[in-house]
């Protein structure tokens, strides 16, 4: 029996989360000041309001964040199905995720843990019995013309998000914190491919049912910036407790964005929906655009419209989806075919019950893996590092692994290491644009570099030539390169004084500065002897000899 | 063309008491004969005893402002905005003044309900609220069955479902010959 297609579909709406109605809320808003521009916007003057009776007025953004995460499981949320991002059409697809008519959804374990640690780790109250809901809109690749999701009573609430950003000429670091609404978990809808030549909607389902983790945040955020860092940090949290791979290019992580201007202490502005940012870039640019763009039409005298814009990223700036018209009106009931989920911490937990059946919360508290927050507070502590060095070391994907990786072979100084790892080769793969996974150069060459470093074999500047040639070369043990191209500290004491000696005995004039009273010229010999040496002596040990032999008095 | 999806019904209900705030009116050609086949009847867990709070929300800058037509809680007429809003969201269609008496009249019906004393009774979320939620390990179990899946399908490009293409706006109220709904 065919399933009747539908003519018509009225929309294409993807009103996220509808009940967040800005009318409710009417407690004060933290605001700050629209001070800082941001790089990634082109500059506008801020105008003075044309209000006759008020002067110059600071505007104050507020941006909310909806946040959906793809579970990292192996099936999907109500079904079986497998859960993969590349397949061919419609085979990861069950007869549930059709929504073929008898079929009824199955609840994933993996999920409700997935769903529970995230809510711990993001410091949430687990509701420990929470319901699913129905919310009703008709698109083509939502077979069953409703979204199973947790409107009425989600599984988590009330958690807070730490995250630091620089503010201020000095760039100083400040931590932060947005508060956490709430975790629900949801389905995914399929995937539509639009085919506008031939006026068709190409569906392909395998998405369709997987299960999601929506983190609703409150609008604590003020600017693309802001915005930025706290979907990384987010990012990193969901990598690290191994819930969502959060990966925004294949779209294991979305964010939609609702972003309004206000003057301070007015009431809050008629905000506007962001969606369609693939990465975090995209993101601050767009929130910042939108920022402007509102900031800009109510100057104008204009008024902002409650929409829903999609950010084209060719031209960097938000256009309204035409999809998106009118207002949506989900019709929210409850899942008749789901009973509610009840979860136990180890008081409530009922005797004899069968471990496949219950979640302990408690259980899983302790297990939960050491998070991003913490493993930066463990490496400014253990190594003695910056912070800011902390935070660069878990942000680059690899970076942390290889810095431990290099620690553990090397005897040199920790603060050396983080300085190599951090300036060197971080600079050398930004340069090429390379991931540390593709980095020609492995841990043990650099801790090998590093020993010899340590062990005064070489010299600094000799030791980035080595790094050098490591790069260019992979493979080639660094003493194999440091003796092929002679970078060997001299270490023969007397060789170099010698040397210093005639470099004296050549160059009169500049003795006579030095002794004249010019202390940089010495500089200057300094320079010679190293060129005499080819860079084989550390220039401190020559100033030291130089100056010894200059102010002992010629034989 | 009778009315019989529950969740119409809700909202037809909750409709009628928020009176007046309605987004703009959009409805669908009387000409698009969908009948309530399109519409998914859940289970018979009937939520009658309480009225689902749904999301209407206050017209805001740029749409149509509506006067206020709506009538007010107990006259027992559904009005033309509601109509059209319930049609354009459900996908419904009410061809005919009988059909939306007979809406009038079902909720006439359940309006009934109200006379029941629930002060100080919690509120039931589910008739399965007695029940435990089954949970299942985290196996792969199911899929690989596109061929038969696409059989359903009345047009199919290369393992993939076809459909209309989305946001075709739907004809607006003027320009349509409607039938008179009062």
């Amino acid at each position: 029996m065919a399933v009747p297609t539908l003519r018509c579909g009225f929309s294409g709406s993807r009103w996220t989360f509808a009940l967040v109605d800005r009318g409710c809320r009417h407690r004060t808003v933290a605001t700050f000041n629209w001070i800082r521009g941001q790089s990634s916007v082109a500059q506008q003057p801020l105008h003075t309001a044309q209000k006759p009776r008020k002067g110059a007025q600071e505007w104050a953004a507020v941006v909310g964040l909806e946040i959906h995460a793809q579970i990292s499981s192996n099936s999907k949320l109500f079904s079986g199905a497998e859960v993969r991002f590349a397949a061919p059409p419609n085979s990861l697809v069950s007869f549930f995720d059709a929504s073929l008519p008898g079929t009824l959804p199955v609840l994933n374990r993996r999920c409700v843990e997935a769903a529970v640690m995230t809510g711990l780790a993001l410091n949430c109250h687990i509701n420990q019995k929470s319901l699913f809901d129905r919310k009703h809109y008709f698109y083509a690749d939502l077979p069953a013309g409703y979204q199973i999701t947790q409107q009425r009573l989600p599984i988590a609430v009330n958690g807070n998000l730490a995250y630091s950003i620089c503010v201020g000429k000095q760039q100083r670091e400040i931590t932060k914190t947005v508060r956490v609404k709430q975790i629900q978990l949801e389905q995914d809808s399929g995937k539509s491919l639009h085919d506008d030549l031939r006026s068709q909607t190409l569906v392909d389902l395998n998405r369709a049912g997987v299960g999601l983790l929506e983190v609703v945040l409150e609008p604590d955020l003020s600017c693309g910036e802001e915005a930025a860092t706290v979907v990384r940090e987010l990012q990193l949290i969901l990598q690290a407790l191994g819930t969502s791979q959060a990966n925004m290019a294949e779209g294991q992580l979305r964010v939609d964005a609702n972003v309004s201007v206000h003057h301070p202490g007015e009431p809050l502005g008629v905000r506007t929906e962001v969606k369609n940012l693939n990465s975090i870039r995209f993101l601050a640019k767009a929130i910042d655009y939108e920022i402007q763009r509102q900031i800009s039409e109510l100057e104008n005298g204009g008024e902002i419209l409650n929409e829903t814009r999609s950010f084209d990223y060719k031209l960097g700036c938000t256009v309204p989806m035409r999809d998106k018209e009118g207002k949506q009106d989900y019709r929210f009931m409850p899942e008749p075919n789901l009973p509610p989920l009840l979860l136990y911490d180890s008081t409530s937990l009922p005797a004899g019950a069968d471990p496949q059946q219950v979640i302990d919360i408690d259980r899983i508290r302790e297990t939960l893996p050491e998070l991003p927050s913490e493993t930066r507070a463990r490496l400014v502590q253990q190594y003695g590092m910056l912070p800011e060095h902390s935070f660069t070391l878990l942000n680059e994907v690899g970076l942390l692994e290889f810095f431990q990786n290099v620690i553990k072979e090397t005897r040199a100084e920790p603060k050396k290491v983080v300085s190599w790892v951090l300036n060197t080769f971080l600079g050398y793969l930004k340069q090429q644009n390379l991931a540390v996974s593709e980095s020609p150069v492995p841990p043990s060459a650099l801790a090998e570099l590093l020993d010899l470093l340590h062990t005064r074999a070489i010299s600094s500047a000799a030791a980035k030539q080595v790094f050098e040639e490591l790069w260019k070369s992979p493979g080639k043990p660094p003493a194999q390169i440091v003796s092929e191209k002679q970078l060997g500290l001299l270490q023969d004491r007397e060789a170099l004084e010698e040397l210093c000696r005639a470099t004296l005995d050549g160059h009169p004039q500049v003795v006579r500065d030095v002794k004249g009273g010019n202390p940089r010229a010495i500089n200057k010999l300094i320079g010679l002897v190293r060129k005499a040496t080819q860079g084989r002596a550390e220039p401190a040990l020559i100033k030291q000899i130089l100056e010894k032999q200059l102010s002992s008095p010629a034989p | 063309m009778s009315v019989h999806a529950s969740p119409t019904l809700f909202m037809a209900m909750a409709a009628k008491e928020a009176a007046g705030a309605h987004p703009d009116g959009v409805t669908l050609s009387a000409s698009l004969g969908l009948t309530g086949g399109a519409l998914r009847v859940p289970g018979r867990g009937d939520m009658w005893a309480r009225a689902v709070r749904l999301g209407l929300r206050a017209p805001l800058g740029g749409f149509r402002a509506f006067t206020a037509k709506a009538d007010a809680q107990g006259s027992g007429r559904v009005t033309a905005e509601v109509i059209e809003h319930l049609e354009r969201l459900a996908l419904v269609d009410f061809g005919s003044q009988e059909a939306v008496a007979r809406l009038e009249k079902a909720i006439a019906f359940a309006d009934r309900l109200r006379q029941v004393d629930t002060d100080g009774v919690e509120p039931m979320e589910s008739v399965l609220e007695d029940r435990c939620l089954y949970l299942r390990s985290d196996n792969v179990v199911e899929g690989n069955c596109a061929e038969e899946l696409l059989q359903n399908s009345h047009r199919v490009v290369e393992e993939y479902f076809v459909a209309p293409p989305g946001n075709i706006p739907l004809p607006k109220l003027d320009e349509q010959e409607s039938f008179p709904h009062n």
